[in-house]
């Protein structure tokens, strides 16, 4: 359980997504681990420079995949032949050709939710109150233009008059203190 | 991942490429930004908007009477009755569901296919599929007579111990249809997320701010989130796009499994497929060019985003053009009386000119013109051609339904079709629904996906030298 109350971060603000990249490879080839970008849209090379590489979500779809396949297959063999056989123009009752498709759809749908929301579980959201918000230039910039780097208060090299000087020689637009 | 694709993006109008461009020159994250943001936080609502929104209405409302009169009378009040069992409400369910799947082939098909052109469109192309899909819902529910026991069509245990039958085309309908709205709701709620985020940033009123906060769940655009979101994407992507080349091919089976001439053909899947996609992009470009006239988009949705879709027009109209041509060839090739019979019903029989009316809009009319780059960058003239196809294809599924039932295999229980005035209201209804709704999302929600538009926007580019140089 992280501290709730001092320091949660440094925040270093650039202007373009290239300044960003540069000082987030910096900060990672500096022994820096406890560290986030903040983008107003997706930008790969920073998600590299920061060494995030691989997630959990396919594999989450996949199991989720899997379950519903195997639930809709199962569920329609069991009626058919078990719990509501019905002959319909003398067809067997386990005509699995026919079970196809409804089992087809809720692979489908099964590992549509698992990727949504999973994809959100992983993330931590919903969490509508975040340390950052309270910095004053992050909401103004980081779902539109602008591009942040923040080195954690958890790093263990954080000290937070060294890692602002740090910070300030990487040419950021400013760096701000983020309190929790 | 799209940050390669800026080179289109060269100033002038088509120097590289010869193409038009997506995004026009000059537009930065702040001017993209403000632009979208403007349309949705603003106190003054247009009185256009008001205006449609009355309208509309007005059509959403007549749609809950005829609705209610149904539910207290029965489908007795529609025209169905033998032979023509099927009239209005499966005409309307094709057609409406054909009309969403162009909003997932572009949300879902061309994010695989890494087109870029398509991240302005997508947006409302996504909300014109889930409404679409609601109006389509809605028509086999109340199409089933007893609407209050539709849940019976699902599978849940019950005290008369009795199960659906899973053998049947119409039941696989049933999860075809629900899963293809759920996945495009979660696709479309998802794509939105970090847009809320802007509007909950960039919002100056309260209770706008506490609304978009929470739809925003707190995205705070972390890399880290990102990455997953894009995965998240692109599976959802992944998923969608067997899912909607699959939805109208079940579709299709309620008719093809059928023994009927004119509807047991195996040609049936991938030509409701192609004239599904064929009037949905009919349905975005109706919907896109009075959208970017009234709210001044034309900066984000270019010509290059007309001509496109008039392209894509252009191959599926040919598809379901071959089509009609391989159900007249297997008329004749299958040497049987009834599929001949039918055949020279439905084009010179009495309800004939529901054909003629069909090969018009559908080939004679778009596949002649569209052909001209002059004419598929000429907006009024794509606004008409859409109205054209939008027709053309309502009339396609009348013929299917209609013209194949009314003269069956007995002259003595021929028939024929009238619509009422209650199959009318409930259609034109649809379409005020469709309307409002829609009218509700250009108002409150990011119409088109800001955080896809950076993307591809010249200033997303990171140069070679400072993302490998960095560290060094």
């Amino acid at each position: 359980m992280p501290s709730r109350e001092g320091t949660y971060g440094l925040l270093a603000e650039f202007d373009t997504p290239g300044d960003l990249v540069r000082a987030a490879r910096q900060a990672r080839e500096d022994g820096w681990r406890r560290m986030d970008c903040y983008t107003p849209y997706p930008v790969e090379e920073a998600a590299e420079a920061i060494g995030f590489h691989r997630n959990k979500v396919p594999l989450l779809t996949l199991i989720g995949g899997l379950m519903g396949l195997a639930a809709m297959f199962s569920l329609e063999t069991w009626i058919s032949t078990l719990a509501f056989p019905l002959n319909i123009g003398g067809r067997p009752p386990y005509s699995w050709p026919a079970f196809v498709v409804p089992a087809y759809e809720w692979t489908i749908l099964w590992a549509g939710l698992s990727a949504a929301f999973g994809m959100l579980a992983l993330n931590g959201l919903p969490a509508l109150y975040h340390p950052l918000f309270n910095a004053p230039n992050f909401r103004d910039g980081a779902t539109t233009d602008k591009f942040f780097l923040c080195l954690e208060a958890l790093d263990p090299k954080f000290d937070l008059v060294s890692t602002k000087l740090y910070l300030s020689t990487m040419s950021p637009v400013s760096v701000t203190e983020v309190e929790y | 991942m799209a940050t390669k694709e800026v080179k289109t993006n060269n100033p002038g109008v088509d120097p590289a490429t010869g193409e038009f461009r997506v995004v026009a020159v000059g537009e930065t994250f702040k001017s993209v930004t403000e632009k979208i943001t403007r349309i949705v936080l603003t106190p003054h609502t247009p009185l256009g908007w008001l205006a449609l929104f009355g309208i509309a209405g007005g059509g959403a409302t007549m749609l809950l009477v005829a609705v209610t009169w149904l539910f207290l009378k029965g489908v007795g009040i529609w025209a169905i009755t033998q032979p023509v069992a099927w009239g209005f409400a499966i005409i309307n369910f094709v057609w409406w569901i054909g009309i969403g799947h162009a909003g997932t082939l572009i949300s879902a098909i061309l994010l695989l296919f890494k087109q870029s052109w398509r991240n302005s469109i997508s947006r409302f192309a996504e909300a014109m599929t889930i409404f679409a899909v609601v109006c389509a819902g809605m028509f086999p529910l109340i199409h089933v007579g007893r609407p209050w026991l539709g849940y019976w069509l699902f599978p849940y245990p019950n005290t008369m111990d009795v199960w659906p039958q899973f053998r049947s085309p119409l039941l696989w309908d049933v999860f075809a249809v629900s899963t293809y709205a759920t996945i495009s709701v979660v696709f479309w709620y998802i794509g939105m997320v970090p847009d809320f985020g802007t509007f909950r940033d960039r919002s100056h009123s309260k209770i706008a701010q506490y609304f978009y906060g929470i739809l925003s769940m707190g995205w705070r655009g972390s890399i880290r989130h990102w990455m997953r979101y894009e995965t998240a994407s692109l599976l959802l992507a992944g998923l969608a796009t067997p899912l909607v080349l699959s939805v109208h091919t079940v579709i299709s089976f309620d008719f093809a499994v059928a023994v009927l001439p004119g509807w047991h053909t195996t040609i049936f899947p991938p030509y409701f497929v192609a004239g599904a996609i064929y009037s949905g992009f009919a349905m975005v470009l109706t919907l896109a060019i009075p959208l970017r006239k009234f709210y001044h988009l034309e900066n984000l949705v270019t010509e290059r985003h007309i001509d496109n879709m008039g392209k894509v027009m252009l191959a599926t109209g040919f598809i379901v053009a071959y089509g009609y041509g391989m159900e007249a060839f297997m008329a004749w090739y299958s040497a049987s009386h009834w599929e001949a019979f039918m055949f020279w019903n439905r084009v010179f029989g009495p309800m004939g000119w529901s054909y003629w009316v069909l090969i018009t809009c559908n080939l004679a009319i778009p596949l002649t013109t569209l052909w001209s780059r002059k004419l598929r960058t000429n907006i009024a003239f794509m606004f008409f051609i859409s109205i054209v196809v939008n027709t053309g294809m309502w009339f396609e599924r009348f013929v299917i339904v209609v013209t194949s039932l009314y003269r069956d295999f007995l002259p003595s229980s021929w028939g024929t079709y009238r619509a009422t005035k209650w199959d009318y209201m409930t259609f034109v209804g649809t379409l005020g629904l469709f309307t409002t709704l829609f009218l509700l999302f250009v108002r409150f929600l990011p119409m088109i996906p800001m955080n896809e538009i950076r993307m591809i926007l010249p200033a997303a580019k990171i140069k070679p030298k400072a993302a490998v140089g960095g560290g060094d």
